[in-house]
């Protein structure tokens, strides 16, 4: 398992992995939004927390076709189907390497992005709780999502079609956390329920991940 | 008969060649009873019922919103059921159901949403807001689209009835996951649940609930696309399972040469 993970990882910092995609496409959406809806201040202050957590899940949306389709193509999966390591723990690898090279980085440059959109003070470690808390269901839900489509020639749009429903009540709520801390009001239930739904996806939908996996590979 | 004798009964419909009789047999009976019901209750409802005091002549949109709001959901439901058969019991008929009904939930959701938006245009002075009820309806209408485009874009159709089968199973718990964040979300112009509440025709609670005028004309409409909706569901099921037979009957020819 240790050594998936490892060459998971090696994969994605290595030239051609894809890592950074997502971290510079989070940027270059942060820095349009200005652009799009004007430079004033209050404005900016007032929809940061919405704008950083879409930007987030769009960066994570935009990472999920390579997760499964590059082993996939060389045939590793089939190899890994094989191996002696069930295919629920090599799905939990596989969107565990997802969230340290995608997730997590998003995580860390989340405040310094937030600067740029004159978020409040007390929302800054709102923001990086409640995308810590996140991320990892993002990165489970689309491992889901690719698992689905990763036969598919052009399964990339689909991809996210199939997603974007899933990732609603994880947004509603990660949302809510961020804005509710930003303008100072008490975070706990949306926080709780942020923390309910990473948790439960993050022990069952491996299991419909894998099985959808194998019907994939039979 | 006994009840295990009946149970077994149902599952000879998944014979395809005996689903196809009988559903041929049955099928004028629930095309003519809903074209029936459908002409009765909405002429009823649109020409013999009074205008309501508040709303006017507005309230009569009530006749397609309702009904077709609540078949878009049974529709979901009844795609969940026979998903659900196809993964234990591998009855290509019930894929078939399923991937039959899902365009016409799309219709449906559809129908819901636009005839919404027009009754909302005059009642409350917009035609859509965030409200947690619309809201749900577009994210079914979003899982109703996932479901159809996966469908259409796998080549192998066992394949595809397995894999939407689990999205379907998956997309059912995010989709009552999504209807509760939702409702947390924001709150609503719409009103709560007013036709179908026992409490409400026996007078136990006194909450508002849609007047007896309305209620009858409206039942026989939903009874109506209750019938329709079975109907639609089994002529396309039956569209499936020939389509399906000619591409074997197509195959076998390019085999022979």
């Amino acid at each position: 398992m240790i050594a998936l993970l490892l060459r998971d990882l090696k994969l994605a910092f290595r030239a051609g992995g894809g890592f950074g995609l997502g971290l510079a496409f989070f940027l270059i959406v942060t820095v349009l939004v200005p652009f799009s809806v004007g430079p004033q201040s209050s404005l900016l202050s007032t929809i940061a927390p919405g704008v950083l957590w879409l930007g987030a899940l769009l960066a994570c949306l935009l990472s999920l076709d390579r997760l499964l389709a590059l082993d996939w193509e060389d045939g590793s999966l089939d190899l890994l189907a094989t191996a002696p390591l069930p295919l629920e723990s090599v799905v939990t690898i596989k969107a565990l390497a997802h969230w340290l090279t995608t997730g997590l980085p998003l995580v860390l440059a989340a405040p310094f992005l937030g600067v740029l959109l004159n978020l409040p003070v007390p929302g800054f470690s709102w923001l990086v709780i409640s995308l810590l808390l996140g991320t990892p269901a993002m990165s489970v839900i689309g491992t889901f999502g690719a698992a689905l489509t990763v036969g598919l020639k052009r399964g990339g749009l689909l991809l996210s079609l199939l997603v974007l429903p899933l990732y609603v009540p994880t947004l509603i709520f990660g949302a809510e956390v961020a804005r509710r801390g930003a303008t100072g009001m008490e975070t706990q239930t949306p926080l709780l329920m942020l923390a309910g739904i990473t948790a439960a996806t993050v022990a069952l939908l491996p299991f419909a991940s894998a099985a959808v996996l194998r019907i994939n590979l039979r | 008969m006994t009840i295990a004798a009946k149970a077994n009964a149902l599952w000879e419909y998944a014979n395809p060649r005996k689903f196809l009789a009988t559903s041929e047999r049955v099928l004028p009976f629930f095309w003519i009873t809903s074209a029936a019901l459908l002409v009765v209750g909405l002429t009823w409802g649109f020409f013999f019922t009074p205008d309501d005091y508040k709303q006017g002549s507005t309230v009569k949109i009530i006749y397609l919103h309702v009904p077709a709001a609540l078949m878009a959901i049974n529709c979901w439901l009844m795609m969940l059921a026979t998903s659900l058969v196809w993964l234990v019991r591998r009855h290509h008929v019930s894929a078939l159901a399923a991937r039959a009904a899902a365009p016409i939930g799309i219709v449906m959701t559809l129908i819901a949403l636009a005839t919404g938006a027009i009754w909302g245009q005059p009642m409350w002075g917009t035609w859509w807001a965030w409200d947690p009820r619309l809201t749900s309806f577009l994210i079914l209408f979003l899982f109703y689209l996932g479901y159809v485009a996966l469908w259409e874009a796998i080549e192998d159709p066992d394949t595809a009835a397995d894999l939407t089968s689990v999205l379907c199973l998956v997309g059912s718990v995010f989709a009552i996951l999504s209807r509760y964040a939702v409702n947390f979300w924001n709150q609503g112009l719409h009103q709560g649940a007013s036709v179908m509440r026992a409490g409400a025709v026996t007078g136990t609670d006194t909450q508002e609930k849609v007047s007896n005028i309305y209620f009858y004309p409206l039942l026989l409409c939903i009874v109506g696309f209750v019938l329709l909706f079975i109907a639609l569901v089994l002529y396309r099921t039956g569209t499936e399972i020939r389509a399906r037979r000619i591409n074997a009957l197509l195959a076998r020819e390019r085999v022979n040469g």
